[in-house]
């Protein structure tokens, strides 16, 4: 019955993850598309997407590979993108902590945006399924956009390389980043901590190999953390 | 343009690989059920809100193709992709009306 049941949740992942191929194909085209005109060859470009698994890191990482940035600071710099699926990891941990570890490990692997957007929604709404049934739930909702995003990354490296310069690719990455921008301004520190980056950004651009973007980045993290305990000790005083 | 060098390739991708499933395997793995301090929490809220901002700032100000020269169209696009992101929330409406907004004016003004 147990089996049953996770069966249904599964699906259930499955229909709310739907919607995100509408995101993931563009996105992992989009990808092929960058990573091929940054110069890499289709085999790191596969690799790249199927082993990080991550839009916005592996954009970070091409963008500071083609301004001549130090490996180093390409790796700090694209794994600080990643660090909000630290976040995820930590917040999924409560529902999820109670799985075996072989499981964990799986599920480490498909922590996306989607599937952590889904699931957490889902888990709180739901407090009373079992930990087999979340488990069910979460693959299901990675499972319709995981091997899209490979396929769509495939297209995009392969008919990359007969995109004529005239389109102005250079300026695709900035506006996807940059559309991602406005869905993340959920609360009023996220705003602060966006706009402190920004502008420390734009006064840090001539320190050398790119260390701008961790001074900015460290900036708005800062800011964001101290506009939330603010607005938190505001709320408590009324 | 000259194509990267494949070592610095491979070793940001594996090193990319690694630091990535580390990030997402060190809390539900690792950490299990014991809690988090706040203040870490509260840090982490804004890494991604912080860091991509302030990677595209530069670039739209000055953009890499005109050689650093703050340029309409693409400063257009910026701005087109933010606001209708802010208005809409939807990512992909907001991706393609920066794209028309860039290509219209680099049409016009071309």
């Amino acid at each position: 019955m147990a089996d049953t049941t996770s069966k249904s949740y599964f699906w259930k992942g499955f229909r709310d993850g739907t919607p995100f191929i509408f995101v993931a194909i563009p996105f992992g085209t989009l990808f092929g598309v960058f990573a091929t005109e940054a110069g890499l060859n289709l085999l790191q470009t596969m690799t790249l997407t199927a082993t990080v698994f991550a839009g916005a890191a592996q954009f970070a990482a091409l963008q500071l590979l083609q301004d001549q940035t130090p490996t180093a600071i390409i790796l700090i710099s694209a794994l600080a993108v990643n660090l909000r699926m630290a976040m995820y990891s930590a917040s999924l941990t409560p529902f999820l902590g109670a799985a075996p570890m072989w499981q964990r490990a799986f599920a480490a692997y498909l922590t996306v945006d989607q599937s952590y957007a889904s699931s957490i929604i889902q888990f709180e709404k739901q407090p009373d399924m079992s930990v087999p049934q979340r488990m069910a739930y979460f693959v299901g909702s990675v499972t319709p956009i995981t091997p899209l995003w490979i396929l769509a990354t495939y297209l995009g490296a392969v008919l990359g390389t007969r995109i004529p310069e005239s389109w102005a690719l250079d300026f695709a990455l900035p506006i996807t980043f940059l559309a991602m921008i406005g869905p993340m301004m959920r609360t009023l520190p996220h705003v602060v901590a966006a706009l402190v980056a920004i502008v420390v950004s734009l006064f840090t651009v001539g320190v050398p190999y790119n260390l701008g973007l961790l001074i900015a980045g460290c900036a708005g993290m800062i800011a964001g953390a101290q506009a939330e305990l603010i607005a938190e000790r505001r709320k408590a005083r009324t | 343009m000259t194509p990267p060098d494949p070592v610095t390739v491979w070793t940001i991708i594996i090193g990319l690989a690694i630091g990535s499933y580390g990030l997402r395997f060190v809390f539900i793995g690792l950490v299990g059920d014991r809690p988090m301090p706040p203040w870490l929490l509260r840090h982490l809220r804004y890494t991604a809100v912080a860091i991509i901002p302030a990677l595209i700032a530069p670039l739209v100000v000055w953009p890499t193709a005109t050689e650093g020269q703050p340029d309409i169209p693409r400063m257009s696009a910026a701005a087109v992709s933010v606001a209708v992101g802010l208005w809409t929330k939807n990512v992909i409406a907001a991706i393609f009306s920066g794209a028309g907004t860039l290509y219209g004016l680099l049409y016009l003004l071309g």
